[in-house]
């Protein structure tokens, strides 16, 4: 337990420290699957869940490796946890709704290498936070993750119809909306203290 | 796959070079942005992770391809993960007995080489399905083109943020550093920058040229 309030902590995730736009984590997903909005508040639906199964899982292997002594088992007991959380929600969105199944496509498997939820289970281990902290953590993430995945697709939504050179267009284009966009969130620098 | 030595010889040396320009994993591809966008504050820590990648690279895609046929096809991705993660312990913990201040600045970002989209995707498009001279080439050429994205980041990034190369001081004291540069936004701007620069230039090529696949030979 570090003694911070829990809800310092949730806005410390969600915003100041935001996970996209100040540590970089997720790009990929973000670049990808960033092209409509609906697809996006999906996928962050997604990630909110795989986060927070996994980061109670990382609780528990970082328990009970500490227990038995073993931390460099620590990363590849992670990761493989991570892999098998990605695979169940995969098929229950495969039974529960093919369609979105087909739009997120090859995005779904790819969140196992999503480096913001392994960067979850690491940070919550070096910050050495507590089993409530954790979830609160991983919601703060999670909703810091969605929100940065919709306010980009919003972003491009629109910019489909504008005319931009056609070098600027696609990959460029999206990074530089990413980078004013972590402008505006450093501006909450100072928020949770 | 049935070649002639000779032939292959030629294709290793492609294999090797197309990873350092014409399929550039920073600037072509744009995969593993991660560690590209949140290390690339100096050129110091940008080379030790890119040479920590195209350590883990070459050493994961010669032993899924020298495993490849036993993996079951159902589990391959587990595999190739914790193949990866295990060297990625291996560097984690080199790197902390080489220089923990390194190991410092680096952060959490070294375990998160497990998860760079890169090694996977050349562990899956290439490692799986060939031979182990030709993947351990094709892991050199991807983890030296990698390096070369990530310095070409880091430097641009710390001679306009922090005025200097490498640690060394380029300017006067007057010199007016861009503080945006070494914040996140500044490492969206530079590789939005540095991509422009590239689509700039194949745009050319293909104008210049009209016919040529862009291949380097």
């Amino acid at each position: 337990m570090t003694g911070d309030p829990l809800w310092s902590i949730f806005v410390n995730a969600c915003l100041i420290n935001n996970f996209v736009l100040a540590y970089f984590l997720g790009i990929c997903p973000f670049l990808g699957v960033s092209g409509k909005l609906a697809t996006a508040s999906r996928m962050g639906g997604a990630v909110i869940f795989v986060m927070l199964v996994s980061s109670i899982c990382a609780y528990g292997i970082n328990q009970g490796l500490t227990a038995i002594g073993a931390p460099y088992l620590r990363l590849i007991s992670f990761i493989a946890v991570i892999a098998s959380t990605v695979q169940l929600v995969e098929m229950f969105i495969k039974k529960v709704s093919p369609a979105l199944f087909r739009t997120l496509g090859i995005f779904l498997p790819l969140i196992t290498t999503n480096c913001a939820i392994l960067g979850l289970a690491l940070f919550q281990t070096n910050k050495g936070f507590g089993f409530v902290e954790c979830i609160v953590y991983a919601l703060g993430a999670g909703t810091g993750f969605t929100l940065a995945l919709m306010l980009i697709a919003g972003l491009r939504e629109k910019l489909e119809l504008a005319s931009v050179p056609s070098m600027v267009r696609g990959t460029a284009l999206s990074l530089m909306l990413a980078g004013i966009l972590s402008i505006a969130f450093m501006g909450f620098a100072g928020l949770g203290g | 796959m049935a070649m002639d030595p000779s032939l292959d010889v030629a294709s290793s040396t492609d294999e090797f070079i197309k990873g350092l320009w014409r399929e550039n994993p920073v600037f072509v591809q744009v995969l593993g942005m991660c560690p590209v966008l949140a290390v690339s504050n100096t050129a110091r820590n940008a080379l030790a992770m890119g040479l920590a990648t195209l350590f883990v690279l070459v050493m994961s895609n010669a032993a899924i391809s020298s495993l490849r046929n036993w993996i079951p096809k159902q589990v391959r991705i587990a595999t190739f993960i914790l193949i990866i993660a295990t060297f990625v312990t291996v560097v984690d913990f080199a790197i902390q007995a080489i220089s923990l201040d390194l190991h410092k600045a680096l952060g959490a970002f070294i375990s998160l080489i497990v998860v760079n989209c890169l090694i996977l995707g050349r562990a899956e498009a290439f490692a799986s399905k060939n031979s182990v001279g030709r993947s351990v080439m094709d892991g050199l050429g991807m983890g030296l083109g990698f390096t070369f994205g990530l310095s070409c980041l880091g430097a641009v990034r710390e001679i306009l943020g922090s005025g200097s190369l490498f640690g060394v001081q380029l300017f006067h004291d007057d010199f007016q550093i861009w503080v945006v540069m070494i914040l996140p936004s500044g490492g969206f701007f530079t590789l939005a920058a540095w991509l422009l620069v590239f689509n700039a230039y194949s745009e050319r090529k293909a104008r210049l040229q009209p016919g040529d696949d862009g291949g380097m030979q």
